[in-house]
């Protein structure tokens, strides 16, 4: 039976302060910008509930994944030789955007700092997923919608497939935008080679991208 | 047979899973089980039969998913009806005797309620009131919401229910691996919601195998008074050869559900990966355990999305201070649709230890309806602590108590039977712990024995309206001591007549006992702890006062309730800086620059701003203040910004330091005409929840002297329009974070050009750009916070 839904728990390993200071917007450390993140920090703690739900699905070539389609040269160039996908959404949970929203209203920078902890959180979840399911598989680089010229539109198929809703309590809205709001879905090719999965940002147009890696 | 006398003295045996066993016939992933009632009617009826057959109670239809989000008007009933109808079918063939019900099961939307997604409240309430409808209108014997994750969507599920039909209903939810619904609620603020709005069985199904769910079901069967639900997965999925198998056998299972309705838990079945031989084992398990009577626990609770607050032993302590009265800066604030001021008020309340917060807003010229209903629905979305609705309108009351998320309390009834009429209506339908002041037609009685009896008639009402005597605190009115003697005294007494002779809390606002007397905090304190040992349950009253944490503390400390002393050791530790919470040592190095208020901005000193800017106050005019210091320092930092020698997070230290000071600027120039600039409003669009850039466009705009009028997220283009059109704003930014989202910016844009052709523009976002701005008609893409500020400027000084 592949069609069953599996859901999974995270500890995670400590945050990198590196790179919650570049999701900042801060090109250098200052002591008094490493203060504010190590109390965002503080404040996250324990608040965090990192889940995952994935499936496993056969993979036809050419976008079509059997039970669904999906239309984008990127994701087809990615999957490639590929017979199986795994398709997964994560979430850090919702008490992230409850203390973004909380100190939003009373100080923006803090809500600057609890946004970039959770997209550093979440990158993390993705990674330690991905590190557990290498495990067994060999893997080709995640794949989400809005990557490339995969429509963001798929985010419903997606959702459609794994109901994180009730899985993992992750939904997602009349304009595509998930909440909790730190999240992700994405497709991994399960290959029969093993693969290079080098972090780049090899395949995105956007060159200006003030968040770009240097490849 | 009647089910809600069965359920009093029998177990209720549920059913098992659905989607595991349709999976097996060949449902795929991604298409709805609903839709099989209709294409594959056999198939559900024989899983149905098969549950009866094996002892199954109550079979749920198998509608989880259907609701107008997913399916058309049409298709909707279409699938109810058909819904209904095989479930009947299998009960019509089942041969086993048992009594047979058949359940409506709701299940959730899937969609997130605002202010976390776009779903709103009311919304919510209709799509589940339309399933609830059809439901009854096909003939269901009762309704079964289930998997509920978040508290608030459960209350909309149950209110939607109950507004359409009598019939009982069971609500169910699914508890996180931390014991927490996925948005935060423990068992205890949901037991406390969904006995306060009568549900008929509260429980727990899903997530995971019994095992792992017994620790919740323990807790429902400590705090609750009616029947507990417990439907767990046969345990977790594991993937085995790639194959998925879920780890408890259906004799595990049996075992371990029956040693939970052994505890008392009366209606059991399973959910994931349960089948029929679950069910069996079970009711083959379980049958002859004998069921106890169903008692009341009697307890006093209010709860939030997150907690329940129990009314025991331990004091309650209600935080005052949102409330206008005698306050400058608060009724201007209210006046001025200043909802942030009332959240600060909130959170610093929470800082120094209030357990529940008083929300009051009610000034004579202001839209009390609109405004408490904000300040409920925006408090509750940044603290946790439970809410005391305290208002004198009925329509704002209950608009307040529908949306609140958990058990609130009520402020207040009284024994006026006009009163009792309002109120009592609306507790019974929304649930809430309502303070009772003990004063009728005739007045407040003088002696305590009178309260006493306005008390009595106030309970025998209420419970005529079914409401019992655990969800009624009574305020038995402290009155001033300094126009009478015996005034202290006797509503002392009070409180010990009330919790003695009536079994009931009390409450007192303690602060009016000192009316009129000089160093009244001491008065106050000591009265406190006098009513406390006179067994006083909650006083409403002023947290940041230090006389009346040392009471309290020094209180729950004596009468053997402070395990160590620890919270007195720790209150004590926090003494000296009780007053001046914000305050923060500096650090040497920095002291030189930082003596100066610019020079504190600059370096993004917060506390050290406010407290320079309050001795300059002294000194100076406070237009000259902000003038000669606040701007330069932020032009500094600001063309720091843009000439990229000071990043993101600096430019927000300074600002916030800067706010700072403007607060304390306002403090004392409160009521004065403000020379503002022009006013500027801001949103982020619709469909888009993203508002971190937004709030730092707000702060940097509201430094520069803009008046800014917020209007949130998600904000749909008709109210930005008509926002700009009342103020005649000549500045409008929007901002948008998702491709999907900018059509909504666009549409905005495009609708403020032909109402508000004065209105220029300014748009942002990270999916924007300059092109993208000119192609959807802005007058300005600002690529940041910074940028807004300089064509804000630029644009007010008419140089156009």
């Amino acid at each position: 039976m592949e069609n069953e839904i599996f859901i999974k728990t995270f500890e995670l390993c400590e945050p990198d302060k590196k790179e919650i200071l570049r999701y900042m917007g801060a090109k250098e450390q200052s002591r008094e910008v490493l203060s504010v993140i190590n109390e965002a920090l503080l404040l996250t703690r324990g608040r965090l509930s990192p889940r995952v739900c994935y499936m496993i699905l056969p993979y036809l070539e050419n976008g079509d994944f059997s039970c669904f389609k999906l239309s984008s040269k990127k994701l087809e160039e990615n999957l490639k030789g590929c017979r199986q996908v795994i398709l997964f959404a994560a979430t850090v949970g919702s008490e992230l955007d409850r203390l973004t929203v909380k100190y939003g209203k009373i100080s923006p920078l803090t809500a600057l700092a609890l946004q970039a902890i959770g997209a550093e959180r979440i990158e993390a979840l993705c990674d330690a997923f991905v590190y557990e399911m290498k495990k067994q598989y060999n893997l080709r680089p995640r794949f989400s919608p809005g990557y490339g010229d995969l429509a963001l539109e798929s985010q419903q198929t997606l959702f459609d497939i794994l109901r994180p809703q009730t899985k993992i309590g992750l939904t997602l809205n009349s304009s595509l935008v998930m909440s909790p709001s730190k999240s992700v879905t994405a497709i991994i090719g399960i290959s029969d080679e093993p693969c290079s999965d080098k972090k780049n940002c090899g395949h995105c147009n956007k060159k200006d991208c003030e968040y770009r890696r240097e490849l | 047979m009647n089910l809600r006398e069965y359920i009093k003295t029998n177990t209720l045996f549920l059913d098992g899973g659905m989607g595991t066993l349709l999976q097996k016939e060949g449902l795929k992933p991604g298409e709805h089980p609903e839709g099989w009632n209709i294409t594959h009617p056999d198939v559900i009826i024989a899983i149905h039969k098969a549950y009866f057959d094996n002892g199954s109670n109550i079979v749920n239809t198998n509608t989880f998913g259907a609701n107008s989000l997913k399916f058309s008007k049409k298709e909707l009933e279409r699938i109810i009806e058909a819904a209904v109808s095989n479930a009947k079918k299998a009960r019509e063939e089942s041969a086993n005797e048992n009594p047979k019900w058949i359940a409506l099961d709701i299940g959730p939307s899937g969609k997130m309620l605002a202010p976390y997604g776009d779903f709103k409240f009311e919304e919510a309430v209709s799509l589940f009131k339309e399933i609830a409808l059809l439901g009854v209108k096909y003939g269901v014997d009762l309704v079964f919401i289930e998997t509920m994750n978040d508290s608030l969507e459960t209350k909309a599920a149950l209110l939607g229910v109950k507004e359409a039909c009598d019939l009982p209903v069971f609500v169910s939810n699914a508890y996180s691996e931390d014991g927490h619904l996925m948005t935060g609620a423990d068992p205890l603020s949901m037991i406390a919601l969904l006995e306060g709005m009568g549900a008929d069985a509260i429980g727990m199904n899903c997530s995971f195998g019994p095992k792992e769910l017994k620790p919740v079901c323990e807790e429902y069967l400590k705090y609750a008074s009616v029947p507990v639900i417990l439907k767990p997965n046969a345990g977790i999925p594991k993937s085995e050869n790639g194959k998925a198998v879920y780890d408890v056998s259906p004799e595990e299972f049996a075992d371990l559900v029956a040693e939970l309705i052994k505890k008392g838990v009366r209606c059991a079945g399973g959910c994931c990966g349960t089948t029929p031989d679950y069910i069996k084992a079970l009711y083959n398990k379980a049958k002859d355990i004998p069921q106890k009577p169903l008692t009341d626990k009697g307890l006093t609770v209010v709860s939030s999305y997150s907690h329940g607050v129990l009314f025991d032993k331990m004091p309650v302590l209600i935080g005052e201070r949102i409330n206008p009265t005698g306050k400058k800066r608060f009724k201007e604030a209210l006046r001025g649709n200043d909802i942030n001021y009332i959240l600060k008020e909130g959170l610093a309340q929470q800082e120094k230890g209030a357990h529940i917060l008083d929300v009051n807003v009610g000034l004579p010229e202001i839209d009390e309806v609109t405004v408490l209903y904000n300040a409920v629905f925006e408090l509750q979305s940044v603290t946790d602590l439970p809410l005391q609705l305290d208002t004198t309108n009925p329509v704002a009351m209950e608009k307040a108590l529908r949306i609140y998320n958990g058990k609130a309390m009520i402020n207040s009834v009284n024994g006026k039977e006009e009163s009792m009429k309002e109120i009592f209506p609306l507790q019974k339908k929304y649930g809430g712990l309502v303070v009772a002041l003990t004063l009728d037609e005739n007045g407040i009685p003088e002696k305590a024995e009178g309260r006493v009896e306005i008390a009595r008639k106030i309970l025998k009402k209420a419970s005529e309206y079914g409401i019992d005597k655990k969800d009624i605190i009574f305020d038995p009115l402290a009155l001033t001591v300094s126009s009478d003697n015996s005034a202290a005294k006797e509503t002392l007494k009070a409180v010990k007549l009330i919790k003695e002779e009536l079994g009931c809390h009390t409450l007192l606002g303690v602060s009016n006992v000192s009316f009129g007397l000089p160093e009244r905090e001491i008065i106050n304190s000591n009265f406190f702890t006098m009513a406390l040992s006179s067994g006083l349950s909650s006083a409403i009253m002023n947290p940041y006062s230090y006389e009346m944490l040392k009471a309290y503390y020094s209180f729950v400390a004596l009468s053997g309730m402070d395990e160590n002393c620890a919270d007195y050791i720790a209150f004590t530790s926090a003494l000296p800086t009780l007053s001046y919470g914000d305050e923060k040592e500096v650090k040497k190095d920095d002291k030189m620059e930082t003596e100066t208020l610019k020079g504190a901005i600059v370096k993004g000193l917060k506390d050290k701003a406010g407290k320079l800017c309050c001795e300059l106050l002294g000194e100076k005019e406070p237009l000259k203040i902000v003038n000669e210091d606040i701007i330069p320092a932020l032009d500094i930092v600001g063309s720091g910004f843009e000439k990229k020698e000071v990043y993101l997070p600096q430019l927000l230290m300074s600002a916030e330091s800067a706010k700072a000071a403007f607060e304390k600027i306002k403090e004392a120039s409160a009521g004065e005409k403000k020379g503002d600039k022009s006013t500027f409003v801001i949103a982020t669009v619709k469909g888009d929840i993203h508002d971190i850039g937004k709030n730092i466009v707000k702060l940097l705009l509201e430094n520069y002297g803009f008046n800014v009028i917020d209007l949130g997220k998600d904000v749909p283009p008709e109210v930005i329009v008509n926002k700009v059109l009342e103020l005649n704003a000549p500045l409008c930014g929007l901002s948008a974070l998702m491709t999907t989202t900018v059509p909504a910016m666009a549409e905005t844009v495009r609708l403020l050009k032909e109402k508000a052709p004065w209105c220029k523009t300014v748009v942002g976002g990270a999916v924007l750009t300059e092109e993208y701005a000119k192609m959807i008609g802005a007058d300005k893409y600002a690529k940041d916070a910074m940028e807004t500020v300089r064509y804000a400027d630029f644009s007010s000084n008419g140089e156009f």
